[in-house]
């Protein structure tokens, strides 16, 4: 998967013998090992390795606590009080599992937002990032699901709330949503699907990124240049370079984690989930989980109606819009730049983007009223107003800044006076005191 | 090659079409169940039709049943609510479409056709779902009197009507009738 040839000899007689019948060292040994990354890889890439692991500590996290946790409405909400307070470090697992997700999703949109810096989607990464975007939807429908286990109040209305999407769709909504929930409402039967669903996806989600990273090691990795790698000065080994930088940044990003867990493990979950279901009551407020309420705003903000569309299919159109853009982004950016280190004005409207998605989650969080609404439309409109317009049209006229020929050049350039070993082995262990 | 080349079909053919054919259908007919257990199940459609005694509901008082894991509202109106209803007109509806399983599809959202019929305007029997996205309005609230969901702000009349806000239709009214003076029949 590195590209064509390997560097990988085993030393032991019985390292020969299984690279003869079954290489899997070998596979190992080239895609992690001798490898080549480009030299300049920042921190920004290093989020790929950190959701490799959060993915990991979902699943062994889940695994357990299904072990815990009874899958039927009667029983549900009390098997997860019963881990938290008598199940031996129940309330542990729960909570790495539940503030796992949220750190899962911060950690994934520091990822696409690198992605969209940096121009990552381009060719020849199309496949690439298409994949990206579909473990990211298998996340979402992961964590929706997920979010309906505990049988909370939220759950129960969340649940609700979105499996109602559905009934927008012309003639066969209803239909729809009736075999989604098993019933007429939200109620046991949804509760088993949900939890066969929530246990299956996570091993897809773990298929695709196998995917995902096949795809990563044929074009190999862009870099905050985004000029492609052009020589051997220009990469440096997987490990120990990538993989020490990898695990820095996974050991800072587990510590804001475990901060988290142990200091402040309910600060981005809803104090009424913790009231149990109940089908006659419904919550004051209904917020979906943080990570998707620049969704839910964008959802919202659609009251009008668009021709013969009526404003409830509109929110459901735009808010599965704004995520299906993403899939087209490859063939939306015109630019024969990648990066937007030379792309001034791309930096530009690409820092507007990320705050207005910031702004987009704040007023998911609020009630969908008065100027809450307007604003709410004025963000939904510049989100897609910087794939559908910006990204094409500013590809067409602006003017990049100077390219440097190669990775290498940009390195020195930016380090004058230093040699062209690269940069990151004055710190690697050979040359330490 | 040669295979294909002969007019007539030959038993290559007739190979490479009957397993396509088993195939397709063969692959349809596995999908089918798996699809078709998702549907609702038979205990949960047995729980469709439920009585409910409103012998104790006094004009002013609402009661809430459950019915196909819903709320289903029945008031019995006072005649304010049932005055302020009527004075309505249609062209002021945000959906003109009765929303009445007992009558006609097509009918108008009049108040007499919302409710339990002549003589019977002040019961009004709803399921008590948001026709937006199905969150279950609070009752006797917002800014017609009616009832109001809280989660995405709809208002919603004394006769259940939609006002204001994004919900596209009233709220539906189940198959439901009157078995004596004093007990209904939903479903």
């Amino acid at each position: 998967m590195s590209g064509g040839h390997s560097t990988y000899s085993p030393k032991t007689g019985i390292g020969r013998w299984i690279d003869a019948r079954m290489p899997l060292p070998r596979l190992v040994h080239d895609s992690f090992v001798s490898y080549p990354v480009p030299r300049n890889l920042n921190y920004a890439y290093t989020f790929g390795g950190i959701l490799s692991i959060m993915l990991v500590a979902q699943i062994l996290t889940g695994v357990v606590l299904a072990m815990h946790y009874a899958n039927d409405t009667t029983l549900a909400f009390q098997s997860v009080e019963k881990i938290m307070r008598d199940v031996n470090s129940g309330w542990l697992l729960r909570y790495m599992h539940s503030n796992g997700a949220s750190f899962f999703f911060i950690a994934v949109y520091i990822h696409i937002m690198r992605g969209l810096y940096y121009g990552s989607y381009k060719a020849p990464r199309e496949l690439l990032w298409i994949l990206g975007c579909i473990i990211y939807l298998l996340m979402m429908a992961t964590g929706f699901m997920g979010y309906v286990l505990p049988w909370g109040q939220m759950s129960f209305w969340g649940a609700t709330v979105i499996t109602g999407f559905f009934t927008a769709i012309p003639v066969v909504g209803e239909w729809v949503q009736q075999l989604l929930l098993g019933g007429f409402a939200v109620d046991n039967p949804t509760l088993n699907r949900f939890f066969a669903l929530h246990y299956l996806l996570p091993f897809m989600i773990a298929g695709v990124v196998v995917l995902h990273v096949w795809a990563l090691h044929v074009v190999g990795q862009t870099n905050p240049t985004g000029i492609e790698v052009k020589s051997k000065t220009d990469t440096v080994a997987f490990t120990p370079y990538a993989t020490i930088k990898d695990g820095f940044a996974m050991v800072v990003f587990l510590a804001v984690f475990a901060y988290f867990i142990f200091y402040i493990p309910n600060f981005l979950g809803h104090p009424d989930n913790y009231i149990m279901a109940d089908s006659l009551k419904t919550p004051a407020h209904i917020v979906p989980e943080w990570y998707y309420l620049p969704f839910y705003a964008i959802l919202r903000a659609i009251t009008f109606n668009i021709g013969p569309i009526d404003s409830k299919l509109g929110g459901v159109l735009a808010m599965f819009g704004s995520i299906a853009v993403l899939f087209i982004v490859p063939w939306l950016d015109t630019s024969k730049v990648r990066s937007a280190v030379y792309r001034p004005w791309y930096k530009l409207f690409f820092w507007i983007f990320v705050i207005n998605a910031i702004f987009l989650g704040w007023l998911g969080s609020r009630p969908a009223e008065g100027a809450y609404v307007i604003m709410s439309q004025l963000g939904t409109l510049y989100y897609f107003a910087f794939f559908l317009v910006i990204m094409p049209v500013l590809g067409l006229i602006e003017t990049p800044r100077r390219l440097p020929n190669s990775i290498t050049e940009a390195v020195l350039e930016k380090n004058k006076g230093g040699s062209a070993h690269p940069a990151g082995a004055t710190a690697a262990p050979e040359t330490r005191g | 090659m040669s295979a294909t080349d002969t007019s007539e079909p030959n038993r290559r053919d007739f190979l490479y079409v009957a397993t396509g054919m088993a195939g397709v259908v063969g692959a349809g007919a596995i999908a089918w169940p798996f699809i078709d257990q998702m549907r609702p199940d038979a205990s949960t459609l047995a729980a469709s039709s439920i009585e409910v005694d409103v012998t104790s509901l006094t004009p002013g008082m609402s009661l809430t049943v459950k019915w196909r894991g819903k709320p289903v509202f029945i008031r019995n109106r006072t005649p304010e609510e049932i005055k302020a209803a009527q004075d309505v007109p249609l062209a002021d509806l945000k959906d003109t479409v009765a929303r009445n399983a007992n009558i006609a599809a097509d009918a108008q959202a009049t108040d007499i056709d919302r409710t339990a019929g002549k003589d019977k305007e002040n019961w009004l029997v709803m399921v008590g779902v948001c026709t937006h996205l199905g969150c279950v309005p609070l009752g006797q609230q917002g800014d017609f009197g009616g009832w109001f969901c809280p989660c995405h702000g709809s208002h919603y009349d004394t006769a259940g009507r939609i006002r204001k806000g994004p919900a596209p239709e009233n709220l539906h009214i189940p198959t439901f009738q009157f078995v004596s003076d004093t007990m209904i029949r939903i479903g």
